[in-house]
C-alpha cells in the first residue's frame, strides 16, 4: 500500500532563487525499507523534510505538487500527529541532544515525557532502547560530555523511544564505529521486520547494498535514479550521478575491464563469492 | 623532533579517566591513521597532542617542549587541531573570516595572509562558499571551512578529527588530494576515522584504539589481518579484505586493485 505519495513536487526555501526539490515523484510504500543516496547538497534532507512533513509545516517557501501521506494531503495534516507517526532523527548528531536535559536517560526519556507516556511504562522503554544501542553505561552522564559516537547513540535511541509507524532517519552512523554502524542496520533492519515502514539516508553504500529493498539517489534536486537495490547499486552510471557503488560493485567493473567479467555485478559479498566461484568452475 | 606521547593519561573534571598510559610516537611528515570504538579516547588522545588537553600523568612533547610548559595557542601553531564538531570550532561570521582569522592574529603581512588563505581555500575546494556565514553551509562543507582554517596556520603536523564523516564523493576525493599535497610538503597528518575503505587507501600506518588504550599500532595489513584486535577496536576490514579471506586468496589484500590483481594473475 502506498503510505506516501509525491507527485511532480518541487519546493523552494524562503528568499531561494533555485529549487531545493525539482519535480520529485515517488511512492513509498508500507513496510519497506529504502535508502536515499547522492553527492551532498543533491537534497537529501530536504526530501526527507518534505517526507516528514516539516515542508511545509516547518519550512515556509514554495511547494508545488501533491504530497500525501497514509491518504491525506500533508497540508491538512495536524502537526503533533505527523510527530507522533513519523519520527524524524536529524542528520547532525551534535543538534539533536536538547541541551537540556542533565542526563542521558532524561534526555532520552523526553520525547515520551511530553507525549505524557505513564512513568513505569516510560523507565522501561528508555532502558530497552539504552540495550539496544549499547549505551547502558552512558545512562548516569551529561548529554553534553558524551564522544561524538556516543553523541548520536543518543539521538537515534530517543527516536527509537518514540516507537513510531514510519521512520525517517537522516545519516544516522556518521559518528559511529564499523561495529556500531552495522548495528544500527540490524536495528532498522529489525523494525522493519516488526512492520515499520523506513527511510534512511546513508552514504555507507556496501551496507545499503545489503539491507534496502529501494534505493533513491538524488543529485541538484532531482531524484536521478529510483527501484530496486540490486538494479540501482549494480548500475554503471552511478559515479556519473555522484554517487558510490558498493565496494564488490567497483570490483566487479574492474574485473570487466581486466578482461574477467563476472557473470554480472555483484553488489553484496555473498554475491560476489558466488560469482567468483562460477567463474572458476567455468574456466576449468 | 616529533610528537610524543610518553605514558600519558588524561581524566575529565569530574574524574573519569578517558586515556591510560598512551605511548606514541608521531613522525614529522608522517601519515596515521587512528581508528576504534566510539568512546576510545581518540578525541581526547589527540587534544593531548595539541596542548588542548595537558596529561594528568605522563608527559607529551612537541619536538622536545613539554605541553605542560607552553599554552595550547603557542603549540597550535605547530600542532593544528581540526575539531570532531566544526560547531565547536567556528566563531566567524564568514568563512573567509573564518580562514584568514589565525594568520591575521599571527600579524603577518597582507600578501602572507593572502597567500595561506589561497593556498587553504584551493586545497579544500571552497571557493564559492568564501563569502557565506559558515552556520548556512551544509555540514559536510562545514568540516572544509574548519579545516581550511586549521591549514592557513600551516602548522608542521595537522590532526583531522573525522574529516570523512558525511562526505560524498567529492568530499572524500578532496580529503585524499589535500593529504597527497600535504605530505609532499612534508606535514604530517593523524586522521582519526571510521572508514575503513579510506583507511585501507590512503594510510600504511594504523593506530588502534580501544577502552581507553592504544591496543595496536601498525601497518594497515597487520591491524586488519588481526582478528583479535579488530574485534576489539570494533572496526572492520575492508570489504574485499572479507571477500579475499572468503575465497582463501594469499597475501594482502586491502583494495580493489590488490584483489583484481591476485585473481588475473591466477590465469
Ligand atoms: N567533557 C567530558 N567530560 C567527561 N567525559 C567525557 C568528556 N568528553 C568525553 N568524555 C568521555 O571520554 C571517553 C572518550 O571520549 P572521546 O571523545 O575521546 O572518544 P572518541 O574515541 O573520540 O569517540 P568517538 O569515535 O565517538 O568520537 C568517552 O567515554 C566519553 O564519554
Ligand atoms: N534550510 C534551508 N534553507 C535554504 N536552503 C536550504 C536549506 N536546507 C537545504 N537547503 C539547500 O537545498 C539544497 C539541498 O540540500 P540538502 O537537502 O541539505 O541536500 P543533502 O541532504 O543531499 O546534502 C542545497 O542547495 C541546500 O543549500
Ligand atoms: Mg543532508
Ligand atoms: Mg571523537
Amino acid at each position: 500500500m502506498a503510505l506516501i505519495e509525491l507527485q511532480n513536487v518541487t519546493y523552494h526555501y524562503p528568499y531561494v532563487k533555485s529549487a531545493a526539490l525539482q519535480d520529485i515523484s515517488c511512492t513509498i510504500e508500507e513496510g519497506k525499507f529504502y535508502g536515499i543516496i547522492g553527492e551532498n547538497g543533491g537534497g537529501k534532507t530536504s526530501l526527507c523534510n518534505l517526507l516528514r512533513g516539516l515542508i511545509p509545516h516547518f519550512y515556509q517557501g514554495k511547494l508545488e505538487g501533491k504530497v500525501t501521506i497514509a491518504g491525506t494531503d500533508v497540508m491538512e495534516w495536524d502537526t503533533g500527529k505527523l510527530a507522533a507517526k513519523i519520527g524524524y532523527v536529524f542528520q547532525n548528531p551534535f543538534t539533536q541532544i536538547s541541551g537540556i536535559k542533565e542526563t542521558v536517560f532524561e534526555e532520552i526519556a523526553m520525547g515520551l515525557e511530553n507525549l505524557g507516556v505513564p512513568k513505569k511504562e516510560m523507565v522501561d522503554e528508555v532502558l530497552r532502547v539504552m540495550k539496544l544501542l549499547n549505551i547502558e553505561e552512558l545512562m548516569e552522564k551529561n548529554p553534553n560530555a558524551l564522544s561524538g559516537g556516543q553523541r548520536q547513540r543518543v539521538a537515534f535511541a530517543s527516536i527509537l523511544a518514540m516507537n513510531s509507524d514510519i521512520l525517517v532517519i537522516d545519516e544516522p552512523t556518521s559518528q559511529l564505529d564499523p561495529q556500531g554502524t552495522q548495528d544500527v542496520f540490524e536495528i532498522i533492519q529489525m523494525l522493519k521486520a516488526s512492520g515499520k515502514t523506513i527511510i534512511l539516508v546513508e552514504h555507507k553504500i556496501d551496507l545499503i547494498a545489503r539491507y534496502c529493498d529501494e534505493v533513491i539517489v538524488m543529485q541538484g534536486g532531482r531524484i536521478v535514479k529510483q527501484g530496486p537495490t540490486a538494479e540501482v547499486l549494480s548500475s554503471p552510471e552511478l559515479p556519473e550521478l555522484g554517487a558510490v557503488a558498493p565496494q564488490v560493485s567497483q570490483f566487479g567493473h574492474a574485473m570487466a575491464a581486466a578482461g574477467m567479467p563476472l557473470d554480472h555485478i555483484p553488489i553484496t559479498i555473498e554475491e560476489a563469492i558466488e560469482l567468483i566461484q562460477k567463474q572458476k568452475g567455468a574456466a576449468k | 623532533m616529533s610528537i610524543e606521547l610518553k605514558n600519558a593519561s588524561f581524566s575529565y573534571p569530574g574524574g573519569f579517566l578517558a586515556n591510560e598510559n598512551l605511548t606514541l610516537t608521531i613522525a614529522p611528515g608522517e601519515r596515521v591513521a587512528i581508528v576504534g570504538q566510539n568512546g576510545a579516547g581518540k578525541t581526547t588522545c589527540v587534544k593531548m597532542m595539541n596542548g588542548l588537553h595537558k596529561p594528568c600523568d605522563g608527559d607529551v612533547l612537541i619536538d622536545g617542549e613539554n605541553t605542560r610548559d607552553f599554552t595550547a595557542a603557542h603549540i597550535a601553531r605547530t600542532v593544528g587541531y581540526v575539531f570532531q564538531n566544526p560547531d565547536d570550532q567556528i566563531f566567524n561570521q564568514s568563512v573567509r573570516k573564518e580562514i584568514e582569522y589565525m594568520p591575521r592574529y599571527f600579524k603577518l603581512p597582507d600578501e602572507e595572509i593572502r597567500r595561506r588563505v589561497d593556498r587553504a581555500v584551493a586545497l579544500t575546494g571552497l571557493e564559492k562558499y568564501m563569502k557565506k556565514n559558515p552556520f548556512d553551509i551544509p555540514y559536510p562543507i562545514r568540516k572544509f571551512v574548519t579545516i581550511a582554517a586549521v591549514l592557513a596556520t600551516e602548522p608542521k603536523y595537522v590532526i583531522f578529527d573525522e574529516p570523512t564523516a558525511g562526505q560524498d564523493k567529492w568530499g572524500t576525493e578532496i580529503l585524499e588530494h589535500l593529504m597527497d599535497e600535504l605530505e609532499k610538503d612534508g606535514i604530517a597528518v593523524v586522521t582519526i576515522t571510521h572508514d575503513m575503505e579510506f583507511v585501507a587507501r590512503n594510510f600504511k600506518r594504523v593506530v588502534a584504539m580501544a577502552h581507553k588504550n592504544i591496543i595496536a599500532d601498525g601497518t594497515a595489513g597487520e591491524i586488519f589481518g588481526n582478528d583479535a584486535v579488530v574485534e576489539e577496536s570494533r572496526i572492520l576490514k575492508p570489504q574485499l579484505t572479507i571477500l579475499a579471506e572468503s575465497l582463501g586468496l594469499p597475501g594482502q589484500i586491502l583494495t580493489c586493485e590488490d584483489l583484481v590483481t591476485a585473481l588475473t594473475g591466477l590465469n
